[in-house]
């Protein structure tokens, strides 16, 4: 019971902070699972963002992973609903508000605030996971292989980290 | 568009295919479905969705579900979007997960998962870098917004450095960043 009371005030403060999305979170969502819960090690979590971004599906599935890995379905489940009940109470009311809101001048000024709050965030979720997952020069390149690959062609997601792991099991990352 | 506005069942069930679908970027897939396939909203509107669901904290989709249901079944629309949009990918990936927790004690499993996490790592890098471009490379004849560039790094160095709690972090940046890009504005 004190798992799924744990999950729920984990993911439901998160959900709540989700300004642009799961990846700005994800830093504090490391804190909470590796550091005041232990519910995983860095490199566990690393290793089920990575699960989760290779799944269909919003990219939230590292919720649920979380959630599953710590309390099994029902605690995918509780985990996956608190954090999205925050956001969707609070969208669904705006979104009957946004008749009367779209379109006002203020609007695009008040996203770019936020976008630029967001880039500094993914960037340091990026980071967090370039530290854990290049733990060594190998795993650095290929975390700076992957890089040039998502940037430089339109390959499917899913081939690079299929690749990644590929490359992983023979030992070259 | 449409004249009767689409049941839960096929609220739930688009967003159902929608979920499935799309691997990490579900956006584009359901913007084929919604105005497209559907039809349930011109481009326009989808945008004009869009930028809502932008706005508010939460996964784009999940917000973009939320809304759309409403308009045309209210709030059991809503949880119907919602649950459509995530159960398939909920299912599967604890189904994943459960499989693959019990072969991570395989060296050639935990390997795999080595370079799979590198990999994860680079596409958040890349990521930041396209999201970040705009910010320091504006396109021509737009002026740089040196605002939305501090921000930015006052939120890298915040978190991803000091690792400072979120919760301070937003409380302190967002009112900043918004307040001064408004400020900026009214120029």
């Amino acid at each position: 019971m004190q798992d799924y009371l744990d999950l729920i005030a984990v993911f439901a403060r998160l959900g709540l902070l989700a300004v642009g999305g799961v990846l700005p979170v994800l830093p504090d969502m490391q804190r909470a699972a590796v550091e005041v819960h232990h519910w995983v090690t860095a490199s566990e979590f690393t290793t089920l963002f990575a699960l989760a971004q290779s799944a269909p599906g919003p990219n939230m599935m590292v919720v649920t992973l979380l959630g599953a890995h710590v309390a099994g379905i029902g605690g995918g489940i509780a985990a996956s609903v608190a954090f999205i009940l925050p956001p969707c109470v609070l969208v669904f009311f705006i979104g009957r508000l946004w008749q009367r809101l779209r379109g006002r001048p203020w609007l695009p000024v008040v996203q770019t605030g936020l976008t630029a709050v967001t880039v500094g965030l993914v960037a340091a979720a990026g980071y967090l996971l370039v530290r854990t997952a290049g733990d060594d020069a190998t795993a650095l390149g290929g975390i700076a292989a992957a890089t040039v690959i998502f940037m430089r062609t339109g390959l499917h997601p899913l081939w690079v980290l299929g690749l990644g792991a590929v490359m992983g099991a023979v030992g070259l990352v | 568009m449409t004249d009767k506005p689409p049941s839960l069942a096929a609220l739930f069930g688009s967003f159902f295919v929608v979920g499935i679908s799309g691997f990490g970027f579900v956006l584009p897939w359901a913007r084929r479905m919604i105005v497209e396939q559907r039809q349930w909203l011109d481009a326009e509107g989808f945008n004009d969705l869009l930028s809502l669901c932008q706005l508010v904290p939460g996964p784009n989709m999940i917000n973009m579900c939320t809304v759309l249901g409403d308009r045309f079944q209210g709030p059991l629309g809503s949880i119907a979007a919602v649950t459509g949009l995530i159960s398939g990918p909920m299912a599967l990936v604890m189904a994943l997960g459960a499989v693959l927790a019990r072969m991570s004690d395989i060296p050639v499993v935990a390997h795999a998962f080595h370079g799979l996490g590198a990999a994860a790592a680079g596409l958040v890098v890349a990521t930041t870098v396209k999201i970040a471009r705009p910010l320091a490379l504006p396109r021509a004849g737009e002026a740089r917004n040196w605002l939305s560039i501090g921000a930015a790094l006052l939120a890298f160095v915040a978190i991803g450095l000091l690792r400072l709690p979120l919760l301070w972090c937003l409380l302190v940046l967002l009112p900043i960043s918004v307040g001064l890009q408004l400020v900026w504005a009214r120029r």
